[in-house]
């Protein structure tokens, strides 16, 4: 039951970085609820009439998500010129009463603060620039129309996700994008694998969810609410039913993060879903969906800063972050499909963005997540191009593209070169300034731990400029070793790529520590105020070491795979002795969960489950089916056919019998008609003799 | 004269010409009895008109009219029946029996 | 009055007399093997009747029976009865149906109704003195009070001389 009146404001109620917006800000604030809503309109539309529409639904969807982007940009640059934090509550229902007196209360709400503004322009630009590109790449599909329903539906899902301000709707954004992501993983589910890969993705995220949804609902029954504010506010006031569970909830919440954000071991859904096309793995699956894991814990941040909360938890995130940063890095290296590689290296530059969070860096953790969006999704879109020209995945059917694409190679080395962190190029800036909170925190607390981690790190840059120039040598160099003719893509595909490039480049500048800090200023506009420490300035040390792993990386890969060899496997097989094995086989975690997990399920289990359906369930809804269909037997033979049919068949059978005796006056015969007349006539002369 | 006479006579007169009608076989033969039955009918008509005092003498109009009516269907009748007989070369009434069941 | 007084006056024994004769020559008509002499029977009902009418002083109507139904109806019959090819002599199978009892049945509960119904409400009392009708008075309520009538009997007759010829005419497409 929305209740309009039970509107609600939550203020930032604390001396902080912000307040209450006004002017047109405050009017492009409380309109925010718009920008989920949008694209979630013109999933409805587009279902309904995108196939009659002339560009058959696309211009709904890149409406919808143009509409997002200038919005976010509008909402973003207010921001920056006048920092705020809103919120907007609408109470739905009231479910409950808890003990402590709380009434627990359904709402639906919007946010408008740095970090949600942030996500708004991340997923508004590149998404206008990705349904752009998807309008050329998905041209003649089966299901066009229908593709940019479910595309709109996870734009919708995802702001829906970064707008709530409280944890159920956050759950029904998660789960939202979970949907998307099965539908469109499995947009071509005529193949049998790619289903089986949507299903994964599912699947993996679904145990994740757990995690969250156990996080949810404990924090929701100590603290009363399920708002972010009111959460956030018992931490500050260092509310003691919440410290007792508070290193519970980080742990479950932290799961719920790793699914969704294919931490190690929950990474093994994303390569799988590469099934999908193209611009889905770019969106969803490197620029924003993936993200939201990493959200999750931006949101969350206080949480996880506080002592007795879940800071106890910092270790585990950045040692986890440590790990999928360089073990996916490392499974990036030995992939024939280019979207593959580009998967590790989703996996493993999430890694980065949780290990920064682990140790303590916002502001770092984010701003690499706004980097990553741009030059990874430029780097799927121009893989995309890549695969739409050869008409294959594998880096073996390519080779010596350079001189048939220009644009597309150009745009691919743009995002490898920001990818690998060199300067000025976006991942320059976001990269360093990880590895410099890392560092920090090596010194402040993280101790022993947070520098092994930054060792790590830099041992991750390098392994990635190394698979970048792998993969930048194998595509772009070389002879050509397919058959398909090569073009350059069209228009629509190649000018998302130059847009995503150019922000790619520039996209860093706007966080350079001691000259333009824009972006942490952006960021830093909260209820609750994010305490971090702020570089003064570049860190000239690390930022050296970490070029040096790059172009160490970048020579490496060039001079490994800068020249042809026979087959690719011989030239990996060559160059990485030992560990290829281990590598190919993804370090066998597929199997251990194959064989631990999904076989005994599938077998036995399932097995148990189908027998007891059968015999049991369905034996006693047959036993009903049995006893009805008796029932009506009885009742057809018995009281039907005998008793009424009977009854009507006697009456239709003396109307007959009747008809057939009284049809025989007719015989034809004049005479005898007359004489019935003159016998009829006596009689009425008698009847009137009589009666009168 | 009484006028009871008449009437009697006529009735006797009709009766005989509705058996002749019922019991004939030959359609002439039917069509002369319905002859003696309008017979019968003229003389009540004109008994009435003679026997009542009427000066509008409307008996013996209607007695006109009934022998010209009577005229004209013999005409027609005639005429179908030499057409049923052209049609069947049998004035037989027994035979004209299309609308038994 | 009594049967007595009845056959007393004298204009009842021609009564008398003339009703049998019709009687007779009536069941001729509607028993004789021989349709010939059925219709000659006819013609002798017809003119007891004319003769009848002349003792109640419809002259007119007499002359006219006598003219019309004597003179044409009958002379018609007789050409109908040559047309279809009627035995013209006694006919070897019988004229009449096989069950004769419910025609007597009928005509008898036809008579005994008639009878009763039409005598029941005069007396046997002496009628009105008979008048003789002048033809002149006949002809001054045709035209006048009866006009109407008059009319749509000559339509009927027009009918009657269109639809015979209609009928009875050879088919055109012949």
């Amino acid at each position: 039951m929305l209740s309009f009146a039970a509107w609600s404001a939550a203020e930032g109620g604390h001396a902080g970085a912000a307040g209450e917006p006004s002017g047109f800000l405050g009017v492009l604030a409380q309109g925010a609820w718009l920008i989920p809503v949008v694209p979630l309109l013109a999933v409805g539309l587009i279902v309904l009439f995108g196939k009659r529409l002339p560009l058959k639904g696309w211009e709904l969807a890149e409406g919808a998500l143009v509409f997002v982007g200038l919005y976010g940009a509008a909402l973003l640059i207010g921001n920056w010129v006048d920092p705020f934090a809103f919120e907007r509550h609408v109470e739905i229902a009231r479910i409950g009463v808890l003990p402590g007196g709380h009434d627990l209360v359904l709402e639906w709400g919007w946010v408008v603060d740095g970090l949600s503004t942030m996500m708004y322009f991340v997923v508004g630009v590149v998404g206008s620039f990705v349904f752009t590109y998807a309008k050329g790449y998905m041209k003649g599909d089966v299901r066009f129309t229908w593709f940019f329903a479910a595309f709109s539906l996870f734009a919708g899902g995802m702001l829906v996700l970064v707008s709530s301000p409280n944890t159920i709707q956050l759950i029904v954004g998660w789960e939202l994008v979970g949907v998307a992501s099965y539908l469109l993983i499995g947009h071509w589910w005529e193949d049998h694998a790619n289903n089986a890969a949507a299903i994964k993705a599912f699947l993996v995220n679904k145990v994740a969810d757990v995690g969250l949804f156990i996080g949810v609902i404990i924090s929701g029954l100590v603290v009363g609410s399920f708002r972010f504010t009111d959460l956030l506010d018992a931490v500050e006031a260092g509310d003691s039913a919440l410290a007792d569970v508070g290193v519970w909830v980080g742990l479950a919440l932290f799961i719920g993060a790793m699914g969704k954000s294919a931490q190690w071991p929950f990474h093994v859904w994303l390569p799988d879903a590469m099934a999908g096309p193209t611009p889905v793995s770019s969106l969803m699956h490197a620029a924003t969906m993936v993200t939201a894991g990493v959200y999750l814990l931006g949101r969350m941040f206080p949480f996880y800063q506080a002592e007795g909360f879940g800071a106890g938890l910092k270790p585990l995130i950045l040692v986890i972050g440590a790990l999928t940063l360089f073990l996916g890095g490392l499974l990036a290296l030995v992939q024939d499909d280019i979207k593959k590689v580009l998967a590790y290296s989703t996996v493993s530059q999430l890694g980065y963005m949780t290990a920064a969070m682990g140790a303590g860096a916002y502001t770092a953790g984010l701003f690499h997540l706004f980097t990553h969006a741009f030059f990874k999704g430029l780097l799927f879109l121009a893989a995309g191009s890549v695969i739409h020209a050869v008409h294959s995945n594998n880096m073996s059917d390519m080779g010596g593209l350079r001189k048939a694409m220009p644009k597309t190679y150009w745009t691919f080395l743009i995002g490898s070169l920001a990818l690998a962190g060199i300067v000025p190029l976006a991942g320059f800036w976001s990269k360093d300034e990880i590895l410099a909170s890392l560092a920090y925190d090596g010194q402040h607390g993280g101790g022993g731990l947070a520098t092994f981690v930054l060792v790590l790190a830099l041992a991750g840059a390098f392994v990635t400029a190394f698979y970048m120039a792998r993969t930048v040598n194998l595509t772009f160099f070389g002879k050509y070793k397919g058959q398909a003719h090569l073009h350059e893509s069209p228009r629509v595909m190649t000018y998302p790529l130059i847009g995503l490039a150019a922000l790619a480049a520039v996209g860093g500048l706007v966080n350079m520590p001691g000259w333009f800090t824009a972006f942490t200023s952006w960021l830093a506009a909260r209820a609750h105020p994010i305490v971090e420490h702020h570089a003064s300035g570049l860190n000239w040390g690390l930022a050296a070491l970490g070029t040096l792993a790059a172009l160490a990386g970048i020579a490496a890969g060039t001079a490994l795979f800068g020249r042809d060899r026979a087959t690719q496997r011989e030239r990996d097989r060559f160059r990485i002795p030992v560990l290829y094995p281990l590598l190919e086989h993804k370090y066998y975690l597929d199997d251990l969960y194959d064989y631990g997990l999904v076989r005994p399920i599938r077998g036995p289990l399932a097995r148990a489950a189908n027998w007891s359906n059968n015999v049991i369930i369905d034996g006693a809804v047959n036993a009903f089916g049995v006893v009805a269909r008796r029932l009506a037997s009885l009742v057809y033979g018995g009281f039907d056919q005998r008793g009424i049919d009977l009854g009507i068949n006697a009456a239709a059978a003396a109307a007959g019998e009747a008809g057939g005796a009284l049809r025989r006056v007719q015989t034809g015969k004049v005479q005898q008609y007359a004489a019935a007349l003159f016998l009829g006539a006596v009689a009425l002369v008698v009847g009137f003799l009589i009666f009168t | 004269m009484t006028i009871n006479q008449f009437l009697i006579l006529g009735s006797l007169l009709f009766s005989l010409g509705v058996y002749g009608v019922l019991v004939r076989r030959n359609a002439v033969a039917v069509l002369l009895s319905i002859e003696l039955m309008l017979a019968a009918v003229n003389i009540n008509l004109v008994a009435f008109g003679s026997l009542l005092g009427d000066t509008l003498r409307t008996g013996h109009i209607f007695a006109l009219f009934v022998i010209t009516v009577a005229a004209a269907e013999v005409g027609i009748g005639l005429a179908i029946v030499i057409l049923i007989f052209r049609n069947r070369a049998s004035a037989n009434v027994d035979e004209l029996d299309l609308m038994k069941w | 009055m009594s049967f007595g007084d009845w056959i007393g006056q004298s204009e009842n024994i021609v009564f008398l007399v003339i009703g049998v004769v019709m009687l007779v020559a009536g069941f001729w008509v509607v028993t004789s093997r021989n349709l010939v002499h059925a219709v000659l029977m006819l013609v002798l009902a017809l003119a007891g009747s004319a003769a009848l009418f002349l003792m109640l002083g419809a002259e007119f109507v007499a002359w006219t029976v006598v003219l019309v139904y004597i003179g044409a109806v009958v002379v018609l019959f007789l050409f109908g009865l040559m047309i279809t090819r009627a035995p013209l002599r006694r006919d070897p199978v019988s004229l009449d149906h096989a069950r004769r009892w419910p025609a007597m049945l009928v005509a008898g509960a036809v008579f005994a109704t008639l009878a009763y119904a039409t005598t029941a409400f005069y007396g046997w009392k002496e009628g009105a003195a008979v008048t003789p009708s002048p033809t002149g008075d006949l002809g001054d309520l045709l035209f006048n009070r009866f006009v109407i009538p008059f009319e749509a009997v000559s339509f009927v007759l027009l009918a009657a001389l269109i639809g015979g010829i209609v009928l009875a005419r050879k088919d055109p497409r012949e």
